[in-house]
């Protein structure tokens, strides 16, 4: 990171989808400082206000906002073709929307089911066919994901979260295998527990990750074109052994 | 496995929320507000009361709820707008002191007032209305605050400045969290050229010599004494003198580094006792080894050397810490903290840090704030329970007769009658008060027994 609030160079043109949530907004305001021009996408219009003006002021070169419905798959194209007009260009896209659902509800009702796999599967795969369509044709561009931990195995207490995460990670690793020779960077991120307002002041605090530090465990992954970031970076020891329990065993487990 | 995707709005929990001093504790649920609309929206229906909360730097119940609802701000830290010409700067409430510092240091600005550690919020300085060690030259932190909104639990708005709403900024200045959720700020900050203080720091022997250092120093815009409150005799209230004024030649004003250091364990209780205590002091007052030394420092050690320890707290183990900070105004300054010095020597319990120094005349704003015109005196003593409560009520009994009063955000001990005779106006600053937000110390300091 820069020491300057604005570097000499020309501005990255970045395009942040579901600019509201706690990691896409801390990893903004990195990007702001290094005086980044940004589109930002969220449903809430007061909230994606705020955040805009937030990162405005920290320095980004460039804000443009769009309030929409990212469920909505009709409407991708048009938003999109509107972002990439709004930035004259795009460097990177960073999609970070997503719902955690509920399981519970989920179990009973194939409709909220179909919705968590909606929001956080099926609506990704329309942008992503897009942007990555838009990507080729350049030859250039990296693509960044939030998918999850929860997508490397399923468990009981979330597995339709786990499920669309896990279809979000599979479709990540074979765009990458498709559009890697053709010049653009895939970035699938797996994030693991985050540190939120609740929990900071709890005795226990310091054992889950804080969210800046998550975002500039993202940004460094983006700038070194790495494929896969699990961050923090102790998950990856832990999913690879969650990963490699024998189901005989795992089935009988409280996780 | 916990929840690796917890990462969105999260619901309330049920949670100790420790202040500085971690004595008392108390079980309160967690409402973290994200946005300014959260307020009330979240309290919709909410029993047993509810706080807003920032850092929870102050040592004692201010920032606490019994079994209640602390609403936490620290999430709603967004910068809202900044003007370079000017130096005002408009954020939400949980913005920290550090945050700020971070966005303002490397655009030539600085704080106008700043406490012993930037880990507050904007909402907990307003709240508490903190002053600094310039505060002989610029007043409270409520003096630099332009304008604020704040909003009530029955949903209304106000903009409160000195010329809007004024009894409500007059109200919320110091406000202690009770008049309603301060969403947002806008903070008058000053121009700066260099990281860099110019520093002296000048032993003395006595109060009187205290006194003229203090008087010698009026137009120095920094100043902070650290006393020996251990001592008797010879070495009677000794201490180092510090001021320091912001160096005016050109410097690179880069951020600064992240802190690494983490006190990483409750130390156990015998750690601290009187002999550590008052070994740590002559090794601090002799690592001055000459009367005066001059030397040009970075802001942090200067105005933060304690956080570079974060969570240094736990150097006083699980009980926690009792604070005790006074004013008492110039009419009885000198003899006050005189017989005051002398109690907590003669009582043998350690303080490690006693921070003295001059207030200024500059009026606060605030109907409740703290500062006056006189001494301030602010120590901390680990708790030990047969002992460290008398003395604090002695003290504060002393305090009173003096015509002094407590810092609520330093307090966990003044009485309900102690606290209406410090605070007269108290019932007057009820009127102001949000009907769904109360404090614990509220509760204590209004009970009437
Ligand atoms: C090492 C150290 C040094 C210190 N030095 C000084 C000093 O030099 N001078 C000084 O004055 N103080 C000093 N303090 C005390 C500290 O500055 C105050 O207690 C400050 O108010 C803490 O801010 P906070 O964000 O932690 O708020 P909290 O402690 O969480 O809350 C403080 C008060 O603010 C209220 N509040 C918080 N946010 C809001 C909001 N958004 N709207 C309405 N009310 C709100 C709370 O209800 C509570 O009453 C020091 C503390 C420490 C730990």
């Amino acid at each position: 990171m820069s020491t300057t609030p604005h570097t000499t160079t020309t501005p990255r043109k970045i395009l942040v989808l579901g600019a509201t949530s706690g990691i896409a907004e801390a990893t903004c305001r990195i990007w702001a400082f290094q005086g980044a021009s940004l589109f930002l996408v969220a449903r809430n219009a007061e909230k994606l206000a705020a955040v805009a003006a937030d990162l405005k002021t920290r320095g980004a070169s460039y804000v443009d906002t769009a309030v929409a419905d990212l469920d909505d798959t009709d409407q991708h194209p048009a938003l999109l073709a509107h972002a990439v007009n709004s930035l004259t260009g795009m460097d990177i896209a960073y999609l970070a929307h997503g719902i955690l659902g509920d399981q519970i509800e989920a179990e009973r009702d194939f409709n909220t089911a179909a919705q968590i796999l909606h929001t956080n599967f099926v609506a990704p795969v329309s942008l992503l066919t897009w942007l990555a369509n838009f990507c080729v044709q350049r030859r250039a561009g990296t693509i960044a994901v939030i998918s999850s931990v929860a997508g490397d195995r399923g468990r009981k207490s979330n597995y339709l979260y786990g499920s669309s995460k896990a279809g979000l990670s599979a479709f990540l690793g074979g765009l990458r295998n498709r559009v890697d020779r053709e010049g653009v960077t895939v970035l699938t991120i797996k994030p693991g527990p985050v540190k939120t307002a609740m929990t900071a002041n709890m005795p226990k605090s310091e054992k889950f990750a804080d969210v800046e530090s998550v975002a500039e465990s993202i940004v460094s992954a983006i700038d070194k074109r790495k494929d896969i970031l699990y961050v923090p970076f102790q998950w990856q020891p832990i999913m690879f052994i969650i990963r490699n329990i024998p189901e005989r065993i795992f089935k009988k487990l409280n996780l | 496995m916990p929840d690796p995707t917890a990462t969105e709005e999260a619901s309330q929990v049920q949670a100790p929320f420790e202040s500085w001093g971690r004595y008392p504790t108390y079980g309160a649920k967690l409402l973290p507000l994200h946005w300014q609309s959260d307020f009330p929206a979240l309290t919709a229906d909410l029993h047993n009361g509810a706080l807003p909360v920032g850092m929870g730097r102050s040592y004692g119940d201010v920032c606490l709820l019994k079994d209640g609802n602390l609403l936490v701000t620290t999430a709603m830290n967004r910068l809202i707008n900044f003007d370079a010409e000017t130096g005002l700067l408009t954020a939400e409430a949980g913005v920290t002191l550090a945050q700020i510092l971070d966005f303002a240091v490397p655009r030539g600005f600085f704080l106008p007032v700043s406490p012993g550690t930037k880990y507050v919020t904007l909402g907990g300085a307003i709240a508490n209305d903190i002053h600094g060690k310039n505060h002989h030259t610029a007043g409270t932190f409520g003096c630099h605050i332009a304008q604020l909104e704040l909003v009530r639990s029955d949903g209304s708005h106000m903009i409160c400045s000195p010329t809007e709403n004024p009894e409500f900024y007059s109200a919320t200045i110091g406000g202690l969290g009770l008049t309603g959720v301060i969403t947002w700020a806008t903070l008058r900050l000053k121009p700066i050229v260099s990281r860099k203080i110019d520093y002296e720091g000048i032993q003395f022997h006595g109060i009187d010599e205290f006194l003229d250092l203090t008087n010698q120093a009026h137009d120095v815009e920094y100043t902070v004494s650290w006393v020996d409150v251990t001592s008797t005799g010879r070495n009677f209230a000794r201490g180092v003198f510090m001021q320091g004024d912001h160096s005016t030649k050109k410097d690179d004003l880069k951020p600064s580094p992240k802190p690494k250091l983490v006190f990483p364990f409750e130390a156990p209780g015998f750690a601290l006792n009187a002999l550590s205590v008052s070994l740590f002091n002559t090794a601090f007052f002799h690592k001055q080894i000459h009367k005066r030394v001059v030397a040009v420092q970075d802001y942090e050690p200067f105005f933060y050397p304690l956080d570079k320890v974060l969570r240094w707290n736990r150097m006083y183990g699980k009980r926690g810490l009792l604070q005790f900070q006074y004013v008492i105004p110039w009419e009885h300054a000198k003899e006050g903290t005189i017989a005051i010095l002398h109690e907590v020597a003669k009582s043998g319990l350690a303080s490690f840090l006693a921070v003295l120094k001059a207030f200024g005349d500059a009026p606060s704003p605030g109907m409740m704030s703290f500062p006056k015109p006189g001494i301030t005196l602010a120590l901390d003593f680990p708790i030990k329970p047969d002992k460290s409560f008398p003395l604090f009520q002695r003290l504060a009994d002393m305090t009173l007769e003096f015509g002094g009063r407590l810092y609520p955000a330093k307090d966990a001990a003044m009485t309900a009658p102690q606290f209406q005779a410090f605070y007269p106006q108290w019932q007057h600053f009820a009127q102001y008060r949000d009907p769904l937000l109360t404090s614990s110390f509220w509760e204590r300091v209004t009970q009437n027994s």
